[in-house]
């Protein structure tokens, strides 16, 4: 957890020294999601996929740092050679899908990875990650549906960080419980906290234990929430949310309640504790440095990989 | 006619503003666009203009003419095609054209088809506006032009305005007509500058293009941000003594051939420069029309410039190889010259 937050740091910094364009999107207080299911499962077995918030989910899945921060900053050393950038990181080897960019695009992605699975008699499971602006989105519903019908052991994850963008839960969900939408589908569906890692771990593996076993899909809503801009763009969150919300969210930061849990069960020592965080730290800034080393790709790149087995017209 | 210098994104929002004024069926919808003010900014002030609660975070419920939406373009268009179907003038904002791509269903196979399936009994003055094109580093799923796909479409209209002064003259055209238009903008032109006639009624009709720079050796015809590309590319001609015309199409459909053929036949070269894919972009269509109606006119065969075939890549290096600037405007009139 601390290494992510420390890598996301270096990854705003990235923007904000030019090294990083476009839209970059952080998991700053919202890692013990990722951290808690991504632990839970058979890495590089089970298939994982997201939306553009997906720095966190690489790393977990052991991506190499440098090839995330590098993909990042758009340097021929990253993940896709610097062609897809901070929201389209895939590393398919690991089981990790990405990384999309259309809100809600890529959930019958997922979905029909776990159709692939079950169709070749495996039991791997598959973590289909979105946003709650993007439970509302008409193919989202329409996954459900199909993952219900064919029985697919696809599990929903709806990161609620209570913001789709600038635009609060309540003004973009006529229902603000999203896990709800499982219920039209006949899919087990339910609501749970995403701050308290202990907790996280344990329901991540009762639910992923459960769709493993029953090849059914399951939906789960998560309640976190970001506590940075929705994207390094985002200049005025006062336009949607006041500073002392983000205050009182703060209060249950899950790096501070992993803390305060291993401390006052004196499973660490703060010392400790902060000696790991100096390390991650300085560990985050090497990533950043060697990541930074690597070299823009050739503009004779450009054309490479648009097809398996062909060039297209080349030129202006 | 007293004019006033603004941006390219004020000239947008003023408009919409004075048409809400005008007309009280004028209303927008889109996502982020009331108490966000918009991605790119174009609806800022509006929300608190034509609110009923200003700056509540807390309290659901929508603003009468500033619809914020969930993420559901294929839901905002259809709703929006429904409710000018019985005479409302939605305006729709794109947060970026690219989005508009799950909505295409209802904007061609509903929007497009409803006066011809109707035989005239229902309109849909709806229009659909945001920038389309690429920006900076927005990667291969949020950089697309739009444009040439919905300008092959029979039953819409669309536009793609280069200056504030044309942004406001065809947005204002655009509410008031009767029929589904597609409004392109571009990131790259919301902070550019320029005289905008002060007059509520300017406006600017469909289907008449504009000399951007008179010559009489090619012609550069382009549309929205490649108008500005040619611009550039004619500034440098012009040092080696060659006289380019710039014609700025800025509608697409219904197209000027007239003014852009006049053109043709007065310099007798063209080259048409568009951002879009090479293949198969708006850009072929016009050099086609240049091909089949000025045989007689060209001592060359037309040039074309687009943008390169490959989905956008994210590297800041890659990305400009893609994207036409003025040195491959200047390269393809070689060719021809
Ligand atoms: C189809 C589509 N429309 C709009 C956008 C622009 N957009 C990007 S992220 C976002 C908000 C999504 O919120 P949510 O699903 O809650 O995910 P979060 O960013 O909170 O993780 C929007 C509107 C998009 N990427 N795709
Ligand atoms: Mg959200």
């Amino acid at each position: 957890m601390l290494f992510i937050r420390h890598f996301e740091r270096f990854s705003e910094r990235a923007y904000r020294q030019g090294k990083a364009g476009g839209y970059l999107h952080v998991y700053i207080g919202m890692e013990a999601l990722a951290v808690g299911w991504l632990t839970q499962i058979r890495q590089g077995y089970d298939y994982v996929i997201t939306a553009y918030r997906d720095h966190a989910h690489a790393l977990l899945l052991g991506s190499d740092p440098v090839a995330c921060m590098a993909e990042i900053m758009g340097r021929r050393g990253g993940l896709s050679r610097g062609k897809g950038g901070s929201m389209h990181l895939y590393d398919i080897p690991k089981g990790f899908f990405g990384g999309w960019g259309i809100v809600g695009g890529h959930t019958p992605l997922g979905a029909g990875l776990a159709f692939a699975s079950k169709y070749r008699g495996e039991d791997r499971v598959t973590l289909n990650f979105l946003g709650d602006g993007a439970a509302n989105a008409g193919v989202f519903f329409e996954s459900l549906n199909m993952a219900a019908l064919y029985d697919v052991p696809c599990i929903f994850i709806i990161e609620n960080n209570e913001f789709a963008m600038g635009t609060r839960l309540e003004y973009h969900a006529a229902d603000t419980e999203l896990h709800k939408r499982g219920y039209p589908f006949g899919m087990k569906h339910e609501r749970l906290d995403g701050m308290d890692l202990l907790q996280v771990r344990q329901d991540a593996k009762r639910i992923i234990d459960w769709v493993r076993e029953n090849q059914k899909p399951y939906l789960v809503e998560i309640m976190t929430y970001r506590f940075v801009g929705h994207g390094a763009a985002d200049n005025d969150q006062t336009l949607y949310r006041t500073k002392d919300e983000v205050e009182s969210a703060r209060q249950r930061d899950p790096i501070a309640l992993l803390m305060d849990y291993l401390t006052s069960n004196n499973l660490m020592t703060r010392e400790k504790i902060e000696a790991i965080d100096a390390e991650t730290e300085a560990e985050a800034e090497r990533v950043y440095e060697e990541a930074d080393a690597s070299p823009h790709p050739d503009p004779s790149e450009v054309y490479d990989d648009v097809y398996s087995d062909m060039t297209p017209e080349v030129g202006h | 006619m007293s004019t006033i210098e603004m941006t390219y994104r004020d000239a947008v929002r003023q408009t919409m503003v004075e048409e809400m004024d005008a007309n009280p069926d004028v209303f927008l919808m889109g996502e982020d666009i009331g108490r966000y003010r918009g991605t790119f900014r174009v609806t800022e002030g509006l929300y608190d203009k034509y609110g009923v609660e200003k700056n509540d975070f807390i309290v659901p419920g929508i603003a009468r003419r500033v619809v914020d939406t969930p993420i559901v373009e294929p839901g905002i268009v259809g709703f929006a095609i429904g409710a000018a179907m019985v005479g409302l003038r939605p305006i729709v904002e794109m947060m970026t054209m690219s989005f508009s791509i799950l909505a295409l269903d209802q904007i061609i196979n509903h929007a497009a088809k409803i006066h011809y399936m109707t035989a005239g009994q229902a309109k849909v003055p709806l229009v659909v506006r945001g920038p389309g094109g690429a920006a900076n580093q927005l990667s291969a799923q949020h950089s697309h032009s739009m444009e040439g796909w919905y300008a092959h479409v029979p039953g819409l209209k669309v536009v793609a305005p280069a200056t504030p002064a044309c942004a406001k003259g065809l947005l204002r055209t655009a509410i008031r007509d009767d029929n589904p238009v597609i409004f392109t903008e571009n990131p790259g032109l919301y902070g550019i500058k320029g005289d905008v006639p002060e007059d509520r009624e300017f406006s600017i009709p469909f289907g008449k293009a504009r000399i951007a720079r008179q010559g009489t050796d090619l012609s550069l015809i382009a549309y929205s941000r490649m108008v500005h590309v040619c611009l550039a590319a004619a500034e440098q001609l012009a040092e080696r003594g060659i006289s380019a015309e710039v014609v700025d199409v800025r509608s697409l459909l219904p197209l000027d051939t007239e003014t852009i053929f006049a053109s043709v036949a007065k310099t007798h070269r063209a080259v048409v420069v568009y951002e879009d894919w090479k293949n198969g972009g708006y850009g072929a269509e016009i050099a086609a029309r240049i091909a089949e109606e000025c045989f007689d006119d060209l001592d060359a065969p037309v040039g074309r410039v687009g943008g390169l075939n490959v989905p956008m890549p994210y590297s800041r290096v890659l990305e400009l190889e893609c994207i036409p600037n003025a040195d491959d405007v200047l390269a393809a009139v070689n060719k021809i010259a």
